[in-house]
């Protein structure tokens, strides 16, 4: 069966209406970039989840980087995409034009040339992301242990990927099926979504991230429901094996501990967290405990329910008026694997 | 030997930068003269006047240097308005710091860059400031518009041929491995446009408009027209040319060629009928090997730039918006 019959018969479903949540960012990006919502029936929605790791960085968690970034010797080291996530009053962006030092770097790892060589100044990282990134910040503490750096500090956001789609599976029964993770499930394995496909009668499948990948996801979605079968297939076996990776599994489980974490716009998640252990909390920057639990945001954003694939992002008030990439209130218009943004760049507005 | 504030005073240390070096690889007529503006005579063609202002780092790189960078990029966007380069002015403003024998290799390489784009440089400035190094040119560009006859009304028709000269995102791939310290083979394609653009023009070819591919990259251009004609434009991800190591570097990074810049590449809209004859002309020039048409205009009653994907969707491209930040995962 080749790619185009595929697409073909895709676009013929006429079955009962399907929702289906793609949950990592990246796969939305593909889907939005291939123009793969323009192949799909009227009966097929594509939702888009929790997978992008700076859209649920909660806002606390920014406005504590800016605290550090402002003390003197002190220099703040993220990836691109979290410079422009809102804070409660600024943005790591605007506190840069302000003065804070915030550095923007490409790998964790730069940091152990520029701690070694200004020892007076402490580095603060900001570690976000899901299990797929985890492993390099285990690295990179085993390295700052070997070499007997202090001058290093690590702000975690990081997540894991479990507990947010039991989350969602608990909470909102609107989603018939997932396309799993690519990145983190090469990490987890296929297995790991095993019990969520039994203990909630949902499909499975695990795709790459290539156009072709993504199309045969849903096509193996689609045929699984109108089988009334809901299993966990891996559709990306060059990647990911039923196991996962081990050794990385072992290397995130040395130093890293679950806890609850918040979720911007979803709320606090149990056991979603992962959190130096206490060995290692010296390493940490005060990463604990940073919710915007306790202020109910006036803001009319609805990023939180983009997030869960309850609205389209065109749904929200704010959307393409007072929020859009150039001006993001919500998190979810900030990074380009956004749902909001990507959903103001790519889709149909004009 | 390093610059310092003195080559900035205006006194002995600035004469002898002066003479020692920029003299020594600028000169001409207009230039040794010395004089406080340069006196140049004029031309029955229209003038078509353009400035830029360079500051890249790192200064070298794979493919070009700030220098070389500083005259293509002025003298490119001269021949997208159908002006052939004439003059150019080229004021340098120098941190202290900056390596004396790096500056050299710049101005020589500023200078070859200029003989080889047909230009001359008739006035130049220099000053010094504070800073740690860095080099930064300001250049304004004259040129003599023999060739835009064609390109005058400017309107674009349903059917027009979007034709670009070939692979997109090298430069941009190639500053940001050097800034990443991430080793490849990507190079610039820091080059003069102006023996291509020159060949199409001269061809009597229906040229509607030209413009260079630099900052924003292909998709905010197209965009840009777009909106300024009120077309709707439709190009084919497939025919797009991306080089696979550049692909692959956008792939890992989260970058988009369709929004990376390029400092040697245009792009031309042409009459449908002329299609073929400026693909011809592009693909058997050096500066044009890997050149295609991408897509056409479709109509010219709504703005809009629709991409036609490897699977058969379509999908909108929009402006860049902010800065091209690499992605987390």
């Amino acid at each position: 069966m080749n790619l185009e019959t595929i697409i073909k018969e895709i676009g013929e479903y006429k079955g009962p209406n399907l929702k289906f949540m793609e949950v990592c960012g990246t796969h939305t990006a593909s889907i939005f970039k291939n123009g793969i919502k323009s192949l799909l029936p009227t009966g097929l929605k594509l939702i888009s989840g929790p997978g992008c790791p700076v859209c649920v960085t909660p806002s606390a968690y920014i406005d504590k980087a800016i605290e550090w970034a402002k003390k003197p010797d002190c220099v703040l080291l993220t990836f691109g995409d979290m410079m422009k996530v809102p804070g409660f009053t600024h943005s790591l962006s605007e506190a840069k034009a302000e003065g804070a030092n915030v550095e923007i770097m490409y790998s964790p790892h730069e940091v152990l040339k520029k701690a070694g060589s200004n020892p007076s100044k402490t580095y603060v990282i900001a570690c976000v992301g899901f299990e797929t990134t985890v492993p390099v910040y285990s690295l990179l503490i085993k390295q700052l242990e070997e070499n007997n750096i202090s001058n290093v500090k690590l702000l975690t956001a990081l997540r894991q990927v479990l507990p947010a789609l039991e989350f969602i599976c608990s909470t909102d029964s609107e989603i018939d099926a997932f396309i799993a993770p690519g990145h983190a499930s090469t990490i987890l394995g296929s297995d790991a979504y095993r019990n969520l496909a039994l203990d909630y009668k949902k499909p499975f499948a695990v795709a790459g991230f290539e156009a072709e990948h993504v199309v045969i996801a849903i096509y193996d979605l689609i045929k699984q429901m109108e089988k009334g079968k809901h299993e966990v297939h891996n559709l990306y076996p060059s990647a990911v094996r039923p196991e996962g990776n081990k050794t990385a599994l072992e290397t995130i489980d040395q130093y890293f501990t679950s806890g609850p974490a918040y979720w911007r716009g979803i709320g606090t998640i149990e056991n979603s967290g992962l959190y130096l252990r206490e060995p290692y909390m010296k390493y940490d920057a005060g990463s604990l405990g940073l919710s915007d639990d306790a202020d109910k945001q006036t803001s009319k954003c609805r990023c939180g329910e983009v997030i869960l694939g309850k609205i389209n992002p065109d749904e929200c008030p704010m959307f393409g008026k007072a929020c859009t990439p150039l001006k993001a209130k919500g998190p979810c218009m900030v990074s380009t694997e956004g749902t909001c943004g990507i959903w103001y760049r790519f889709s149909d507005r004009k | 030997m390093k610059i310092n504030m003195a080559h900035g005073s205006g006194g002995n240390a600035t004469r002898e930068l002066i003479r020692d070096l920029f003299q020594k690889y600028l000169t001409n007529e207009y230039l040794e003269k010395m004089e406080d503006a340069a006196s140049l005579p004029g031309s029955k063609y229209p003038l078509a006047l353009t400035t830029d202002s360079f500051v890249i780092t790192p200064l070298e790189f794979p493919g070009g240097d700030i220098g070389k960078l500083a005259v293509c990029g002025t003298v490119n966007d001269l021949w997208m308005s159908g002006a052939e380069p004439e003059y150019l002015t080229a004021g340098f403003i120098l941190e202290e710091g900056l390596d004396f024998s790096l500056l050299e290799k710049v101005i020589a390489s500023l200078s070859k860059a200029a003989k080889e784009a047909g230009v001359k440089i008739v006035a130049g400035d220099t000053k010094v400031v504070q800073g740690n190094g860095g080099l930064y040119i300001n250049t304004a560009g004259l040129g003599f518009q023999k060739y835009n006859q064609s390109m005058v009304s400017g309107t674009v028709l349903p059917g027009d041929a979007i034709i670009v000269n070939g692979d997109l995102g090298n430069h941009h791939a190639c500053i940001m491995s050097q800034r990443m310290e991430i080793i490849n083979n990507i190079q610039s394609d820091c080059a003069n446009l102006g023996p291509a653009v020159k060949e199409i023009l001269q061809s009597g070819a229906e040229v509607r408009l030209m413009r260079d591919i630099t900052r924003g990259g292909l998709g905010t251009i197209l965009n840009e027209i777009a909106e300024s004609k009120n077309a709707l434009i439709e190009v084919e991800e497939t025919k797009i040319p991306v080089d696979p190591e550049v692909q692959s570097f956008c792939e890992i990074l989260g970058l988009d060629p369709l929004y990376m810049a390029n400092e040697g590449k245009f792009l031309c809209i042409t009459s449908q009928k002329d299609e073929e004859k400026v693909l011809e002309i592009l693909q058997n020039h050096p500066l044009g090997k890997r050149a295609r048409c991408i897509g056409h205009i479709l109509n010219t009653d709504k703005f809009q730039v629709t991409v036609k994907t490897r699977l058969g969707g379509r999908r909108i491209v929009d402006i860049l918006y902010g800065e091209g930040l690499p992605r987390i995962c």
